[in-house]
């Protein structure tokens, strides 16, 4: 895969990792039927952290980060999300919903509502943020992500790399502390590739934790402090960027590396 | 053949052009789409022909009819063996066809009330309509009946108590047991109370306080203000009921979900003539001793329920069309169950849905007219019985492509309403 250029290039210093933990997942199974996806995981997130998750389709990385907002359901183990345990509980599945946006590859936007309605939804209906004020911070994030002149559009008006960056602004409105982003840009043409993870950069700079499932490895060079490898449900390798690209220790990552880069 | 590749690079992007123009004007479009070529012509020729005899029968019958005599025989001296329609009947009838035996110095009502109906449908249907008619749209359920059947003010503000009874049992529940609970027991308590205590209660205030209006007895109730009470009853009750029942139909929860099916392929396993035959003989024995059931409200409940089965799966093929993704992203941003449902899922299903609701409205709509088998007089209903009326006797054509025209006109409304509808709805998103 090629490599995106970027304008920009993301000032590490000021993203800083604390020592408090966002997301602790401690051997945690899943199944679909008799099928075994997720083996053992075991994962500690720090605050602040901004994690690439790689791997081979099918080795489970996206079923990983939808557990983390309990869209799937893990059936052994624990996931504790800002320090709330993920159970059937649907009060806390709510609370850690609140706490934790997230970005899909297909965008799933509301194609019924406007670029505007998008992004106030969630704070008018779950938040209970005042009206005015919804629109307000969904105006912000829209500037933030460098459309809001598309705010009355639907859409179905705009180009994929457009949508994207409005997935990314609903999220935000919810004021977020943790983003997930599965294949935020497998969707997209090569041309709104860049534009979208510049958004995602500018993100990272501001202290946003971040669990990316993605193979765009010049954004994992670029922001990632840790690079994980899955494969076969398990988690195969971690490492620094740096260390993880010109060092690979399995057999398994090399390979991968190899397919890729 | 050889290897060289002829480079070529382009030094200026080319202007943007109008496309070649196809049709020169209306004579090109007759060539092009009804004379293209010799078997078109004839085809083309053979049902122009087709049409002209047609019309060339029909308007002379239809416009040189008779309109004022006083029975088919009148009509036909009138006539003197020229074939033309006997439309007397329909003049003379168009009261009964129009209102049965509604008694006639009372005809305002059902007229305030189809007055009040349109009014009150105008903030449901069109939006920009000012917000306070929705007053009139939550007040018509109730005012409209007490319009038709007169009798007390006390019995639509019971039957609206029972709202206010269904929604302070669930508020209470749910807040000192659970959502489930409230959603159970304060439906349940709407119907207790509409079964057992409204009557009472409307009873003990009208003795205290009697302010009514004169009474009206069902049996007078016929023609074409029977069939759009009947429907339109139908219509606005069925539609919830069925999206309760596509969204059962989809939970997880096994009780509600095997009810749900139950109730939809049972009765849509059931001709709407055996559930009306139903209402008109066996509906008393299940209801408690003492309730006495109108027969139109019977009626009424068989075709609400009738309809509902068929919305319901109308509208579970507009929720299977939604991507996963809308719920997984109405989800992931914390909207809960009734949240998503509401803001997310259902706008949407019900739009891809509506070619479908429609069309059971309209089957609905003119399902109203089975009611005349159990003897109720609506519009074929009283066809039949001008039929019978010696002075009409023989009297075929006229009558029912009067009914069948009236009932045209409303479902075809309906019908350009739907599409109406879907463009406006139109976001561009496929």
């Amino acid at each position: 895969m090629s490599e995106v250029e970027f304008d920009h290039h993301a000032d590490r210093s000021r993203m800083q990792v604390s020592d408090e933990v966002a997301i602790e997942v401690v051997n945690m199974n899943k199944w679909y039927g008799s099928f075994h996806v997720l083996r053992d995981i075991n994962l500690t997130v720090n605050r602040g952290e901004r994690i690439v998750i790689c791997g081979p389709s099918g080795s489970g990385k996206s079923t990983l980060i939808r557990c983390m907002n309990r869209l799937e359901e893990h059936q052994a183990g624990k996931i504790i999300v800002d320090g709330i345990e993920l159970t059937s509980d649907l009060k806390n599945i709510d609370k850690v919903r609140r706490e934790v946006g997230m970005v899909f590859q297909h965008f799933n936007l509301f194609p019924h509502l406007t670029i505007l309605e998008n992004c106030t939804l969630a704070p008018i209906w779950v938040r209970k943020t005042p009206r005015r004020e919804a629109e307000e911070t969904a105006m912000h994030f829209l500037e933030k992500v460098k459309i809001p002149e598309q705010a009355h559009k639907y859409p179905g008006q705009l180009s994929g790399g457009q949508q994207q960056r409005v997935a990314i602004a609903r999220s935000l409105c919810m004021k977020p502390r943790i983003m997930l982003f599965d294949e935020p840009t497998s969707a997209l043409d090569p041309e709104m590739i860049k534009e979208v993870l510049d958004t995602m950069i500018e993100l990272a700079e501001e202290g946003m934790t971040m669990l990316v499932v993605t193979h765009e490895m010049g954004f994992a060079k670029e922001v990632a402090n840790r690079v994980i490898f899955m494969d076969a449900g398990q988690i195969v390798e971690q490492n620094e960027p740096e260390e993880f690209f010109s060092n690979p220790q399995s057999e398994r990552t090399k390979l991968f590396l190899s397919q890729i880069l | 053949m050889s290897d060289k590749v002829t480079a070529y690079v382009r030094t200026e992007m080319l202007e943007e052009k109008a496309p070649p123009s196809l049709n020169t004007g209306p004579l090109g479009w007759i060539k092009e789409n009804l004379f293209p070529n010799w078997f078109s012509s004839i085809l083309t020729l053979v049902s122009l022909w087709i049409i002209y005899k047609m019309l060339a029968a029909f308007i002379p019958w239809a416009f040189g009819g008779v309109w004022n005599a006083s029975s088919l025989n009148e009509c036909r001296e009138i006539l003197q063996g020229v074939d033309a329609a006997c439309w007397a009947v329909i003049h003379e009838r168009f009261w009964q066809l129009m209102y049965g035996f509604y008694p006639d110095h009372l005809y305002w009502r059902p007229n305030l009330a189809l007055i009040l109906l349109i009014v009150a449908l105008i903030p449901v249907l069109f939006d920009g309509a000012p917000r306070k008619l929705l007053w009139i749209s939550v007040a018509t359920p109730f005012v409209g009946p007490w319009l038709l059947w007169g009798g007390t003010i006390w019995t639509p503000v019971a039957a609206a108590l029972g709202f206010v009874v269904g929604i302070a049992v669930y508020r209470l529940v749910a807040s000192a047991l659970s959502n489930l609970a409230g959603l159970v027991l304060g439906p349940l308590a709407a119907v207790i109370w509409w079964i057992l205590l409204a009557g009472r209660f409307s009873d003990l205030v009208s003795s205290i306080l009697p302010l009514g209006i004169e009474p009206v007895e069902s049996r007078k109730f016929g023609g074409f203000m029977l069939a759009i009470t009947l429907g339109i009853t139908g219509i606005a009750a069925s539609f919830p009921l069925g999206i309760i029942l596509a969204l059962g139909r989809q939970s997880n929860l096994i009780i509600v979900k095997t009810l749900s099916v139950g109730f939809i392929e049972f009765i849509r396993g059931v001709p709407l003539i055996t559930l009306l035959f139903v209402a008109q003989v066996m509906l008393a024995y299940f209801l408690p001793k003492g309730t006495d059931f109108d027969i139109i409200l019977r009626v009424m409940i068989m075709i609400t329920l009738f309809a509902a089965a068929y919305m319901a799966e109308v509208i579970r093929g507009g929720l299977a069309a939604l991507p996963k993704g809308q719920y997984e992203a109405a989800d992931a941003l914390g909207l809960n169950y009734w949240q998503a449902q509401r803001l997310i899922i259902m706008p949407q299903a019900l739009k891809i849905a509506i070619p479908g609701i429609v069309s059971t409205f309209i089957g609905l709509f003119k399902d109203t007219t089975l009611v005349s088998i159990i003897g109720l007089a609506d519009p074929i209903g009283w066809v039949k019985y001008i039929q019978a009326d010696a002075a009409w006797n023989g009297i075929v054509w006229e009558l029912y492509g009067f009914v069948a025209l009236v009932f045209f006109i409303i479902c075809f409304s309906m019908s350009r309403y739907s599409m109406y509808l879907e463009r406006k709805l139109e976001t561009g998103h496929k």
